[in-house]
């Protein structure tokens, strides 16, 4: 016999249009994949905020620690020939 | 000894990297360090929010069945449907700070976890919804306009998200109301005593005056909160006196003037006793509002039951 319980916590991604990103909505309670979707759809889309859902179990979220943010995050800051704007381009080129 | 003192620099060093983000202006995410004072701010002034719109669902609910029109039927449907979905939004953002949703409704039956008391008024007539929309979503509204700027990521995110939805619940209300304006002798009367006994409770949704107001201090340096009690009250009431004068609504206070000098209006007194009755209980509706929710809870388990044990048998 199953307890009373507010079921399983699921993560909302939601697509704005086609095309786009799926952007984190918020989460839900769901007891299977299939509920999770409707309560989605109920939770999260009642104004034609979506064109498409991911729900993902809460606790298959792995998520980047903020104490490790620098050893994470700062090797990106010193690489700056990584951006377009790093280069000179000769003058009179056109298009690049 | 050694250990001790290590803990506590790195205890200092973590407030200071939350006190430095707060200034900054950036949200506090989840897994951010933060005061357990902090956190235990949050999570009362969430769950109580979300409460607040879940409770809220029955003196309109009241109405479901008596609407007078199918139009008027499926707009109050719809927002009921808003209002248990904002606090479905506002218990998702408030389980990020460790707290179980189980916890929160234990702490609502329990009577720990508070919810507004507007909801321990009844909805006598048509005119109350009305009245409900336009005033009581229109005083939540200019709370929740400030709190889309408070600290804490979560319950800032699911603010915005509110936001967009209540204007349409306030501005349904209105409609009722300035639609009664137009009726009869009798639904002009209906509308006006619906605001007589509406206006003062929204007042008070602000919460005491800020002189009288014990939690302000830290959630002010944390910026959860960000404009006081009486500044929110000041703002509602400047709006909403306009919006009645323009459908031919009084508003149920002989002291109330505009302030040249301050520009504003000014306010006659609160009935303070009144707030302070009905948050311990003695309201109208306070036993019948809880009573209904542990009995909808109690008669729900089965659902629930049923639900989890559809999955373990599929073995999901």
């Amino acid at each position: 016999m199953a307890t009373d319980t507010q079921l399983a916590s699921w993560e909302v991604f939601m697509q704005g249009k086609p095309g786009a990103n799926y952007i984190h909505a918020g989460s839900v309670h769901a007891s299977d994949k299939k509920m999770a979707l409707q309560n989605a759809r109920d939770t999260y889309t009642r104004r034609g905020e979506g064109t498409s859902i991911w729900v993902v179990p809460t606790d298959a979220i792995v998520a980047s620690n903020p104490d490790d943010n620098d050893m994470l995050f700062d090797p990106a800051n010193d690489k700056a020939y990584r951006m377009p704007t790093f280069y000179t381009m000769p003058e009179g080129a056109k298009a690049i | 000894m050694e250990l001790v003192e290590k803990v506590g620099t790195i205890q200092e060093e973590h407030l200071k990297s939350f006190e430095e983000k707060i200034e900054r202006g950036d949200a506090i995410e989840p897994r951010d360090h933060m005061p357990e004072s902090y956190r235990k701010h949050l999570m009362r002034q969430m769950s109580q929010h979300a409460h607040s719109e879940v409770i809220g669902m029955q003196p309109e609910g009241n109405w479901i069945t008596r609407a007078p029109s199918l139009r008027a039927k499926q707009i109050l449907l719809a927002k009921i449907q808003d209002e248990g979905g904002h606090g479905l939004y506002l218990y998702s953002a408030a389980e990020t700070l460790g707290i179980t949703r189980t916890e929160m409704i234990e702490q609502l039956h329990s009577g720990k976890a508070k919810y507004s008391n507007i909801f321990n008024y009844p909805a006598l007539t048509w005119a109350d919804i009305g009245a409900i929309g336009w005033l009581v979503d229109g005083a939540a509204i200019v709370n929740q306009v400030s709190l889309q700027r408070t600290s804490y990521g979560p319950y800032s995110r699911a603010m915005v998200r509110i936001c967009k939805e209540e204007s349409f619940h306030q501005r349904q209300g209105y409609e009722i109301m300035a639609n009664m304006m137009k009726g009869t002798k009798d639904q002009q009367a209906m509308a006006q005593d619906a605001m007589n006994r509406w206006w003062w409770p929204s007042l008070m949704m602000f919460g005491p005056h800020d002189s009288e107001s014990p939690h302000t201090g830290d959630a002010f340096k944390w910026k959860i909160k960000r404009a006081s009690n009486d500044e929110l009250r000041q703002k509602f009431i400047d709006k909403t006196v306009q919006q009645a004068e323009v459908i031919g609504l009084t508003i149920p206070d002989a002291d109330l003037k505009w302030n040249e000098a301050k520009n504003c209006y000014d306010h006659g007194a609160i009935n303070w006793e009144e707030f302070h009755r009905v948050i311990a209980g003695n309201g109208p509706c306070n036993k019948q509002r809880m009573a209904h929710h542990k009995k909808v809870h109690a008669e729900g388990a089965w659902v629930r039951e049923a639900a989890e044990a559809y999955r373990l048998k599929k073995g999901q």
